[in-house]
């Protein structure tokens, strides 16, 4: 019989490979980045554009512009935009977020060269028909409407503002804003944010030769550079700590969140910062998770993140609790970050979450796209792949002693804005 | 095509392996062939608060997620109405970490009063994060019950109500383990940086001496054929209305389903689909419209949801979505058209490919259907259909008397 109460031998994670992504100019300059691995005959093509000139009066014009790009272009109407990519089995994804706009074509290899030319038109052509954008505001606005009755979506809006006030990260998205978008407005985002000069191209998948020269041929040439755009940049200062309540006095339960502004990516400190937030909140096993879910049982879930921003880094922590539970929470919460502040973390966890942290960062490297993801990750805040050899010494090395030091630098609790929507 | 080896241990437990030597990593998926639909009516989200329950430490580990997470793995598990399926992750230098944890909780649990007391608690804050606090959170406790009068479909897995979990007692919690959690009741699927021969061996030396339980009969009441349209109105807190149509579909090993699953394409898959292009982009009369399977073992549902835009009527929405439907039973599909929906399914499964997980938690569910290889076959099965299969299947799916609307409105 074997003897099911000693676990078997295990080994700690020592050889952690990136594939590399490998970069390339096209003729204009164009940086495009390369992973070329896997054996599905697919690729992933994602173009990335800076945000740029942040306006307060026309909040919404990257949004905007990003989401209506396959809405028509001087040739092709949206309906044949959209039925010719589909009809070759392919799916195009553009993607908004605070730095960046983005669009991604995922395809099957055998189709590039039918595909390829609509991306061109797409990023090259787009019309904004006025049309198609009074579809998009009124289908907005009534989504609006609907996620402002969830407790989480209200909580993050308030929570943002009050760390980043009216920049991007911050403006709370009102009915009026997308009133005010007018096409105009589109066609002279478009023209200033999607040109060489602030396209980033990353492929992966299977990326020969062949693929790059395609690229090439397609978005190598006659496409207009300009350098007439401000890139967007913000300094934001520490919060000094605040409660903001919403009441809901029917809610069951109470959308929580609290943190404040810390460092990014680009600071040394960075990857010791993620394994104290994995420590919290940042894993299943995580103190938040052990104490205010699996020993009290006052939620679904609780977590922190250590979030990195271009412009800012920032601290969260975040969760959905029963509505009677609430201030015991709060009261739960602020004993953890005061835990780790005044007692080192013991050796048993602190290994225990070292291995996880190894393991799960091999787990990440699953496939062409994630390594892709990685290498965004650093590039896109202007870091190389030192930054990952860093990382993982971190991750080794990194003391007890170090991380006490740490929580007392970043983690005041008064000093967090506590938002709370639902009931206290 | 998703390669793997097959294998059966004396004791019944099903053991299939995919080698997939790309990645340093390796998974164990177990599906346990028990899902909501198994419970007893009067005692409904308990296969899903069980699966809660089996990370509540096993009768000789403590934690079951502890020494996973030492040895840098990860896990999680889902319910279905079908199935309970669990999946850990992990480098596969430690891979019988998994087979140490899995095989153990598969033996026997803790069956600890703690544990029940507190996962009770965790399983109703889901209830109220996903289906109570939300607007329109409760739909599937409203239209499940309206599509299924006798089938146990009828109920979401998260439970009909609260008070069916509040009341789980720990003699129901070891009744359950014992008819459901065995090893003929199991399928295992192993995939990764991993050899046939070793998952052999180390699945022979943790599970082989588990007693295999009584294979479980399902015998659950069929469906009666609906003749008449059902139709429900609801009035809630909620800013919009907002409208849901559930029809009838054929099981999943059915080639009905297939055609079924190709009918919701072509109604809401991507932009350039009917609902889409209709009804929000041409006549504006909705703000978002989907079609959506259920994807079930036993006969499963197609659902239409949309929400009509501002000063557009209940009524003239629920029209015009009829219109859309009618097409597709009045007039062959073009062949273009349906050439692009099947284009589509055959680059989604090529990308499936490119994911460890997916392809293990499918050979379990194929699998369990009655061979993972009908996974491989998949693709087939959609190009097979033609247009006047299209037809059929839709008119013999969006016929008033096979729909149950209800009617989500505002009372504002």
């Amino acid at each position: 019989m074997i003897n099911r109460t000693i676990a078997p031998e295990f080994k700690q994670i020592e050889e952690i490979s990136l594939i590399q992504a490998s970069p390339r100019l096209l003729d204009n300059g164009i940086k495009l980045y390369v992973v070329d691995a896997g054996e599905q005959e697919l690729v992933r093509i994602e173009f990335i554009f800076r945000n740029v000139n942040w306006d307060l009066l026309r909040p919404l014009q990257a949004y905007a512009t990003n989401a209506l790009l396959i809405e028509g272009t001087s040739r092709l109407s949206s309906f044949h935009i959209s039925d010719s990519i589909d009809s070759y089995g392919a799916f195009v994804q553009p993607e908004y977020s605070f730095d960046y706009s983005s669009f991604t074509l995922y395809t099957l290899s055998k189709h590039l060269d039918a595909v390829l030319p609509i991306i061109k038109e797409i990023l090259t052509d787009a019309v904004f028909p006025q049309e198609e954008l009074g579809t998009l505001i009124r289908n907005q606005k009534q989504k609006l409407l609907v996620s402002l009755e969830k407790n989480d979506v209200v909580t993050r809006r308030v929570f943002n503002h009050s760390l980043f006030g009216n920049s991007i990260y911050g403006h709370v998205v009102e009915a009026e804003d997308y009133d005010r978008i007018d096409r105009q407005q589109l066609l002279d985002y478009y023209k200033k944010a999607y040109q060489p000069n602030n396209c980033t191209v990353i492929a992966s998948g299977k990326v020969d030769d062949n693929t790059v020269s395609k690229i090439n041929t397609y978005f190598g040439s006659d496409w207009k550079a300009d350098d007439d755009f401000t890139v967007n940049s913000f300094h934001f200062a520490e919060t000094e700590g605040g409660i903001f309540y919403t009441e809901k006095p029917d809610s069951l339960q109470s959308a929580i969140r609290l943190g404040q502004i810390s460092v990014s990516r680009t600071h040394p400190d960075f990857p010791a910062l993620q394994f104290l937030n994995t420590v919290l909140g940042g894993y299943f096993g995580s103190r938040l998770m052990a104490n205010i879910r699996e020993e009290k049982g006052y939620t679904y879930g609780i977590g922190s993140a250590q979030v990195s921003l271009l412009n800012a880094g920032y601290f969260l922590i975040a969760s959905e609790v029963g509505a009677d539970v609430c201030s015991s929470t709060m009261t739960e919460i602020e004993k953890e970050i005061n835990l780790l502040r005044t007692e080192l973390i013991p050796n048993d966890e602190l290994e225990l979450v070292r291995n996880y942290m190894l393991g799960s960062f091999l787990g990440s490297l699953e496939n062409a796209f994630s390594h892709a993801e990685k290498f965004k990750s650093i590039f896109l805040s202007g870091l190389d792949y030192d930054y990952y050899t860093r990382y993982i010494q971190v991750i080794k090395k990194v003391s007890s002693e170090d991380l006490l030091n740490l929580a007392k630098r970043y983690w005041h609790f008064d000093r967090f804005n506590k938002v709370i929507t639902g009931k206290k | 095509m998703v390669k793997f080896d097959r294998f059966t241990l004396d004791n019944g437990l099903t053991v299939l392996v995919h080698e997939d030597p790309t990645t340093p990593m390796a998974v164990v998926n177990i599906l346990y062939d028990v899902g909501a639909r198994d419970e007893n009516p009067s005692q409904t989200g308990f296969a899903h608060l069980f699966e809660h329950l089996m990370f509540g430490g096993s009768i000789n580990i403590s934690s079951y997620d502890e020494p996973l997470q030492r040895v840098g793995g990860e896990n999680n598990a889902f319910t279905s109405n079908d199935i309970t399926n669990y999946y850990v992750t992990l480098p596969a230098v430690n891979l019988e970490t998994a087979f140490w944890l899995e095989s153990d909780r598969m033996l026997s649990l803790a069956f600890s009063d703690k544990s029940l007391e507190v996962q009770r608690n965790v399983v109703c804050e889901e209830f109220k994060q996903r289906y109570l606090n939300q607007p329109y959170g409760d739909v599937m406790l409203k239209l499940r019950p309206l599509a299924y009068a006798r089938h146990p479909y009828s109920w979401p897995t998260i439970g009909k109500e609260l008070s069916h979990i509040e009341d789980a007692k720990i003699e129901d919690v070891k009744g359950f383990f014992k008819k459901h959690y065995s090893p003929v009741n199991a399928i295992m699927v192993v995939g990764g940086a991993v050899k046939t021969s070793e998952v052999e061996r180390l699945a022979k030396k943790w599970f082989g001496d588990i007693p295999s339980g009584d294979k479980y009969n399902r015998d659950l009441p069929v469906e009666p054929i609906q003749v008449e349209p059902r139709r429900l109105v609801h009035y809630a807190d909620v800013p919009v209305d907002a409208i849901y149509i559930a029809f009838h579909v054929p099981a999943k090993n059915d080639q009905g389903y297939y055609e079924a699953d190709l009918i919701g394409d072509l109604l809401s898959r991507g932009n350039s689909s009917r609902l889409y292009n209709s009804l929000i982009k041409d006549r504006k009369l909705f703000t978002d419209i989907n079609a959506s399977l259920t994807g079930s073992s036993d006969p499963g549902l197609m659902i239409i949801d949309g929400r009509p835009s501002e000063g557009v009527s209940i009524d003239e929405a629920e029209a015009a979505i009829w219109d859309v439907l009618g097409q597709l039973s009045d007039e062959p599909v073009p062949e273009a058209e349906l050439n692009k929906v099947k284009n589509k399914i055959e680059s989604t499964m090529v990308f499936a490919e490119m994911s460890l997980l997916d392809k293990a938690m499918n050979l379990a569910y194929f699998e369990v259907l009655g061979d993972a290889d009908a996974l491989n076959k998949e693709t087939d099965r959609y190009l097979e259909v033609t247009a006047e299969d299209i037809q059929n299947r839709a008119q013999s799916i969006f016929r008033k008397e096979n729909s149950s609307t209800l009617l989500y409105l505002s009372n504002s």
